[in-house]
């Protein structure tokens, strides 16, 4: 475990080194990421400008939501780009020579990439959470703080579990989905808002299937002492694990995916 | 005139080929569209006071905007770009058609058939079963049709300026998100411009990126009059034209210094 940690210490360093090469190109890479996440953010306060609150919740208390989803989303951008461009090493043929090396393949293919330019969103993500818990009084030692830490760990934990699924699929069809954007992308927009202002469907799917309710919803209405209830406390307390559990999860699959792996042998 | 016209029809046709990059991008713009109905909805049903916008006028311009978002001049020509950065624009000088407008006459079809490819399902989708609204009468219809072919040069015409851009910035990536951000907050992409805070009202109606999205949605609902299509119009085309004019002088100062690698 130590050496795996060192190994990717050394991976990471490597990309660190080669990615500073390009200071100029990282920099604007990461005011760019900056902007866009930036210009949504002005969007939501745009809103809460004009309309007040949304169903009971107010700026200070979405941004908490806001700020969890933008911090794990980009942890898991950050770490998990290896997963992103995984249909390239599928295809070159190039995941052979991972097969040959003494650590797991999942293990290779995240340690390889290690992206510099997203750290606009973690940027903005991190500057609205301390807003937040400024806001709400919770920028303390304190059972709370730990949870909403706790959570945004499970939560990258989630998203990466997804790049994860993502790269799987790239095992059978070659070509990466783009279809999991909508889970991703899609995701980080539905959670930047309080998951009960939406319909059915859509509150199951981001709780049971793919449990982002667990990123930030769950554990946010807990620490901000909302009155919407999801399940028994306890639940809401757990809310990290279930994240950690959904990773594994995936990686389980990416083993099965990768029994299936036929070289293209180009 | 002919050599551009054929330079349009090859490129449109090459890219009607990408159907299932069509039927993903799809799915994720409906899903896009349906999340953020929800959360306009929600936020009208938390306040009562009067908006300069009704619910249902924000819903239609929510999928309007889902349909033709790839109108959107998110990206240079990539095409473009990758010669530029390679060297081998060489070859295009080489050609006897005038550059920006070759240029332009690729813009004009990578700004129109990949929108052709999903409006049109997308739009029924979003007749038929998510609440949009049909255009207001037959005047605010022909106005939207109007305004829309003026989006498509206003489009184009962004959209050729950020390639020649590229002979300055080479990696483009930077600058290029850069301009994605004031684009998607000044069209309408991110929430209808009507919705944003009253002062930065006059700086939204001089920049052109209203003319992407904005203008002809707001034509189509009667939000804007018929009589007020010629002025909007107007403003469409003027910038139209300035940043044609901006992108050929931009070219001409690019092509004065360009110093091709070989090899």
């Amino acid at each position: 475990m130590l050496e795996s940690l060192r190994v990717y210490g050394c991976y990471v360093a490597v990309a660190l080194r080669g990615q500073l090469q390009y200071r100029g190109s990282v920099v604007m890479g990461a005011l760019g990421n900056l902007m866009v996440t930036g210009v949504e953010l002005f969007g939501l306060w745009a809103l809460f400008d004009r309309f007040g609150q949304i169903q009971g919740w107010t700026l200070a208390e979405v941004a908490l939501l806001y700020g969890m989803a933008n911090v794990s989303l980009a942890l898991a951008e950050i770490v998990g780009r290896g997963f992103r461009v995984f249909d390239q090493l599928v295809k070159s043929g190039d995941f052979d020579r991972l097969l040959l090396r003494p650590r797991g393949t999942a293990f290779q293919v995240a340690a390889q990439h290690f992206e510099l330019a997203r750290v606009g969103r973690l940027i903005q993500g991190l500057a609205v959470l301390v807003y937040a818990l400024v806001a709400q009084g919770l920028l303390r030692p304190g059972a709370e703080l730990v949870l909403v830490v706790g959570s945004i760990v499970g939560g990258a934990c989630t998203f990466m579990g997804v790049f994860v699924l993502q790269a799987t699929v790239a095992f059978f069809t070659i070509e990466s989905l783009e279809l999991f954007a909508i889970i991703t992308y899609g995701g980080v927009e539905t959670a930047q808002y309080p998951l009960s202002i939406y319909g059915d469907g859509l509150r199951r799917f981001f709780t049971w299937v793919v449990p982002l309710a667990f990123a930030n919803f769950v554990p946010g209405v807990v620490v901000l002492g909302r009155p919407e209830r999801f399940g028994p406390e306890w639940l809401a307390w757990a809310s990290p694990l279930v994240g950690v559990g959904f990773f594994w999860v995936c990686l389980r699959v990416w083993r099965v995916g990768e029994r299936y792996y036929r070289s293209t042998g180009s | 005139m002919r050599a551009y016209v054929a330079i349009f029809e090859a490129r449109f046709r090459a890219l009607l080929q990408y159907r299932a990059a069509a039927l993903a991008g799809l799915a994720t713009q409906v899903f896009w569209g349906l999340v953020r109905v929800m959360i306009f909805t929600a936020f009208y049903a938390s306040s009562t006071g009067a908006q300069p916008m009704t619910l249902p006028e924000v819903i239609t311009y929510v999928w309007l905007t889902q349909a033709l978002l790839m109108m959107l001049p998110w990206r240079p020509d990539p095409d473009v770009e990758q010669l530029i950065r390679s060297g081998n624009v060489a070859y295009e000088l080489v050609r006897p058609v005038d550059l920006h407008g070759l240029w332009l006459a690729r813009a004009v079809a990578q700004r129109t058939a990949p929108v052709l490819l999903r409006c049109l399902p997308m739009v029924v989708l979003a007749y038929s079963v998510f609440g949009m609204a049909g255009p207001a009468g037959p005047l605010p219809a022909l106005a939207f049709a109007v305004s829309l072919c003026a989006t498509v040069a206003l489009s184009a015409a962004l959209t050729a300026l950020l390639s020649v851009s590229t002979f300055f910035t080479l990696t483009g990536r930077g600058l290029h998100s850069l301009v994605i951000g004031v684009l998607n907050l000044m069209s309408g992409a991110i929430i209808p411009l009507p919705l944003l805070p009253e002062w930065i009202q006059p700086l939204v109606r001089v920049l052109p990126f209203r003319g992407l999205l904005d203008t002809p949605f707001r034509l189509y609902m009667g939000h804007l009059p018929p009589e007020a299509a010629l002025q909007a119009v107007g403003h469409q085309l003027l910038w139209t034209v300035l940043l044609v004019l901006a992108g050929r002088w931009l070219l001409a100062r690019a092509l004065r210094r360009v110093v091709v690698q070989g090899g």
